[in-house]
């Protein structure tokens, strides 16, 4: 390990991904999809060119909520579902920093959802990796809100009967500027998402499908297993017409308000939808949230949403700028003098 | 010819009304009247829960009280001398509390029988022979505002309105208050609507000159300024006294100060005056809830900012589960909790000291938190101050307990020098603080230091102090996750020495014992201090031998105070709960208090702290 002290101002310019293992040893589960994104995290990060002191993870609590302690960066494990304040505070105070916040399905969107949907309204600038497993791992199996209806639990032993939520719908819905999801097995998506995710400006939500192989092994299994996937699995690359089916035999078409998978050949080439993570309007990405409901037939992946809006922490910052420039920077024997005063 | 003026020295007023007929704005500029005179002065404001009750009721009734002398005051007056009551609703509200051969200056314009009936008069209660005990001016303040205001090109509303600014006039006449800081205040607030402001100045100086002119008041009085020690003064209330102690905090420390916050009343006006101090590079973060809001204030502080959230009790309910992990972190953080009556929702406008338990024990785990109180509104800015200094020596979440009464209360403050305020500079850590068998440099987050035992603040940014840290036990030391049971003992223990710690650093316990002799000794904490302090004078002008002392360290207790505990026969702790302070106090010292209890949403009387005073004094062998 490196033995850098404050006389150099930065930590050696290019990183590898072994520099950001820490040796702390990793404690999940062998075999956990966990692994994967944090290798592919790992490998990912060195190519920002971010010195490794101006990165910041922050983390709920959930077996995906250990990952800071396995990335050699400033980090912080904090309590269940409120990650997303934190960081607040952080990436709003200090925007030289890059702030990632990493949380699972229960912490995410059950404990933390309101802290959530208001950080991605806010639009802080960080980026938020969801690892949906779709149950609680770290308490040991319970069903979770992203947990199909009808799931069989320690805790539902006669099945579930709540509607779950569908993470980039609520995303969506909650004005996020960029939403994506990518499968923690397939790196090379997985990384395209995340890289996508950190060139956002504002608040970028990535859901992962991580596969629990001791509590919820194979949920994902149909987006994975080379016989099935490509049937179910929607690539979503910006500027291309969107197809669906094993050889992408379908293709996107509107029609009376719904997104309807059509034979591509029997559509003019100008009703298929075409890929536009770019637009304002959040209409389309939201009814392509919904293809992959209620069971897995068509899961879009890559990303939805990629939009530019001003940031929390840059529109503050101008206000503390410009309250400075218009009024002069604070004096504080002004401020306790201010108002009706009076000498004896 | 003049009337006579007759000198006083010290008055205590009660404007009453509706809520919307301003007498908060009377108080509130009969109080800038007061102060600019220079007599020492305190208030208290009392407001309905409700925004706009229905008009003329009894909930809808909203009172200011002011108490202004020629020597120190403590607090703002057991019961009015005078009570003013724009309507019906005012009157059964507040007669109760006006002592016989009060004055009472009553709006008759609004005794209708409708007005009557809305509260419940079957008969005019004017007419009650029973009023005959009161100095009673009936006087049409409504009519004779509208009647000076003919010609005036306001509206017939706007014109109502004004009867408060009549009212002010009327009540600045008869106490001979100087007028000018009224006319600049009406001048500016009504700077872009010239008609209003001058219709406002008409209505204040038709009051003014009608107290000249009527025959109702046959003299007018004068209280001399109070004799207090030079320098330029302010009024400030509790609430923006903390919020300037925060902001001179940052200022002092050199640190950006970071407030999350979720309004709450009382605590709200904190928020405010913080959102307003954006020039000094104050962060105001108005979050989902009060848990986002702390965990906001967290995550800045980890980032190097001042971390401060603001409250009322039911929202430190809600931030516990952050403030054990803050302990667990060992950074930074302050939380004031602005108490007001609970349990739950409560009494969200009244006051209470309730919290204290809640503060100091309301966490899981072994969690220790120091924990501050002010004794006066002004004296809020100073505990701000010290709240910011425990809180970055010891890296350390600090709880501030203020209270309604404090929050919403004035007094006079004489303005510091900013460069007399504490010096508040920290240093962050900078570089490797551990050196391996092997020579490799590296960083210990929980290297401690060995005075404070605080760990090093190392902020992210830093090079090669990059280092993970979280709500699971940590080895201390190297910092790293550790279920170790030996470490978890020591760090529990190493928790605890740290917060216990601070006493080296706070003053003794004083105590105000004239004549050294006495056998009773009356501990406060808080806002009790001003009506406890006002009570041990009255016994002891009453030839009484009794001792007073505060606290304004509630953790840890400064380190001499089981001595001075032990020193006296009993010890009388005064509370608005039902006897925290005297229960952590038997248990940490014990020494058998004797509890003095009220949970009625308003402050101690110092009438009654002198009887109960008294009483124990008389239980006492001489
Ligand atoms: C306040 C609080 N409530 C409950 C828990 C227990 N708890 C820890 S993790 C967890 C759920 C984790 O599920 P998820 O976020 O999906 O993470 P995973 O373990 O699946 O990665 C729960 C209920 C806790 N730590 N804190
Ligand atoms: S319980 Fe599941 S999610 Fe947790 S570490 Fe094991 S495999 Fe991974
Ligand atoms: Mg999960």
């Amino acid at each position: 390990m490196s033995s850098t002290t404050a006389d150099r101002p930065t930590t050696l310019p290019t990183l590898t991904a072994k520099d950001l293992k820490t040796d702390q040893e990793v404690r999940w589960c062998p075999g956990c999809g966990d692994y994967a994104i944090l290798a592919a995290v790992q490998g990912f990060l060195p190519e920002l060119g971010v010195p490794r002191e101006k990165m910041v993870v922050i983390s709920g609590i959930g077996c995906s909520s250990r990952f800071p302690y396995y990335l050699n960066t400033y980090g912080m494990h904090s309590i269940h579902g409120r990650a997303p304040a934190i960081a607040t505070g952080l990436a709003t105070s200090r925007p030289d920093l890059m702030v990632w916040v990493v949380t699972g399905d229960g912490d995410a969107l059950s404990i933390g959802g309101n802290h959530l949907i208001h950080t991605l309204r806010r639009n802080v600038n960080l980026t938020i990796l969801l690892f949906n497993n779709r149950i609680y791992g770290l308490t040991k199996g319970q069903y979770s809100p992203t947990s199909e209806v009808g799931k069989i639990t320690k805790s539902t032993p006669m099945g579930s009967v709540d509607q779950p939520f569908n993470p980039v719908s609520l995303a969506l819905g909650a004005e996020a500027t960029f939403v994506a999801r990518a499968l923690d097995s397939d790196r090379q998506g997985l990384t395209e998402v995340l890289r996508a995710a950190a060139a956002h400006q504002g608040s970028s939500l990535v859901e992962i499908y991580q596969n629990c192989n001791i509590y919820n092994d194979g949920a994902f299994e149909v987006l994975k297993d080379p016989a099935t996937r490509d049937a179910h699995l929607v690539r979503l690359v910006a500027g291309e017409p969107i197809r669906l089916g094993a050889e992408g035999e379908r293709g996107l078409v509107w029609r009376r308000g719904h997104l309807e998978g059509l034979d591509a050949a029997s559509v003019p080439v100008e009703d298929l939808v075409v890929h536009d993570p770019y637009d304002p309007d959040p209409t389309t990405a939201f009814a392509l949230s919904r293809l992959t409901d209620p069971s897995m037939a068509y899961v879009p992946v890559g990303v939805f949403r990629d939009v530019d809006r001003p940031t929390y922490d840059r529109q503050v910052s101008a206000q503390l700028e410009q309250a400075s420039a218009q009024a002069g920077p604070g004096d504080l024997d002004a401020l306790l003098a201010g108002g009706d005063t009076w000498s004896l | 010819m003049g009337k006579p003026v007759h000198q006083l020295d010290r008055v205590v007023i009660r404007f009453a009304g509706d809520s919307g007929d301003g007498m908060q704005l009377a108080g509130d500029r009969f109080t800038s009247e007061t102060a600019v005179f220079g007599n020492d002065l305190s208030t208290l404001p009392s407001f309905p829960a409700e925004i706009r009750a229905p008009a003329g009721t009894l909930p809808g009734v909203s009172s200011f009280q002011l108490h202004f002398a020629d020597h120190d005051i403590l607090t703002p007056g057991d019961a009015p001398d005078v009570l003013v009551v724009m309507n019906p609703a005012a009157l059964r509200a507040n007669l109760a509390d006006l002592p016989r051969g009060g004055r009472l200056i009553v709006n008759i314009d609004e005794f209708t029988p409708r007005a009557l009936a809305k509260v419940g008069y079957l008969e005019d209660p004017l007419a009650d022979p029973m009023l005959t005990s009161y100095h009673v001016h009936q006087i049409p303040l409504t009519s004779l505002t509208k009647r000076a205001l003919d010609g005036f090109p306001v509206s017939k509303k706007d014109a109502d309105r004004a009867k408060n600014m009549f009212t002010l006039g009327l009540l600045s006449w008869l106490y001979s208050r100087p007028t000018e800081s009224t006319l600049a205040y009406l001048e500016s607030r009504f700077a872009s609507r010239p008609e209003i402001m001058k219709a406002n100045v008409a209505a204040f100086e038709a009051g003014w000159s009608f107290g000249e002119t009527t025959e109702d008041f046959a003299v007018s009085y004068q209280v001399h300024p109070a004799p207090l020690p030079s320098g330029t003064y302010r009024r400030i209330t509790g609430n923006t006294a903390l919020a300037y102690g925060l902001v001179a905090a940052s200022v002092r420390s050199g640190l950006p100060l970071f407030l999350g916050s979720y309004p709450i009343t009382p605590a709200s006006d904190i928020l405010h005056e913080l959102a307003r101090a954006k020039r000094f590079g104050v962060y105001t973060f108005q979050a989902e809830d009060e848990i986002a809001g702390i965990g906001a204030a967290l995550g800045a502080s980890f980032g190097g900012a001042l971390g401060v959230t603001t409250t009322s009790g039911p929202g430190v309910a809600l931030k516990s589960e952050t403030i054990g992990l803050a302990v667990a972190l060992e950074l930074p953080l302050v939380i004031c909790d602005v108490q007001r009556g609970g349990p739950s929702t409560g009494l969200p406008t009244k006051t209470e000291q309730a919290d204290l338990l809640q503060a100091m024990f309301g966490r899981n785990g072994e969690a220790p938190v120091p924990i501050v109180a002010p004794r006066s509104p002004a004296d809020c800015f100073d505990v701000a101050l010290e709240a910011v200094r425990i809180a970055t020596t010891y890296r350390t979440p600090v709880i501030l307990l203020s209270d309604g009464y404090l929050a919403n209360g004035s007094e006079p403050w004489r303005i510091p020098a900013s460069a007399d305020l504490p010096d508040l500079r920290v240093a962050f850590a900078t570089r490797p603080n551990h050196v391996g068998p092997d020579g490799q440099e590296s960083f210990w987050p929980y290297l401690r230091d060995p005075e404070t035992l605080a760990r090093p603040w190392a902020v992210p940014g830093t090079p090669g102090l990059e280092h993970r840290i979280g709500g699971l036990e940590k080895a201390d030391g190297i910092g790293t996750i550790s279920y170790d049971p030996a470490n978890h003992e020591h760090m529990v223990r190493t928790r605890a020495a740290k917060v216990a710690g601070i006493a080296a650093s706070i003053p003794a316990l004083e105590v105000d014992d004239p004549d050294g002799g006495a056998s009773l000794l009356v501990l406060s904490w808080g806002s009790t201090y001003g009506p406890v302090a006002a009570a041990t004078r009255r016994v002891r002008d009453a030839g009484g031998r009794v001792a007073h002392a505060h606290l304004r360290h509630l953790n840890p207790f400064p380190v001499n105070t089981g001595e001075v505990l032990a020193g006296y026969r009993r010890v009388l702790v005064p509370e608005m709960n039902t006897g925290q302070l005297a229960l952590l106090v038997r248990a940490r010292y014990l020494v058998d208090t004797v509890s003095y209890t009220k949970i009625a949403g308003v402050p101690f009387q110092v009438a009654e702290l002198t009887h109960v005073i008294s009483d124990n004094l008389g239980e006492l062998p001489g």
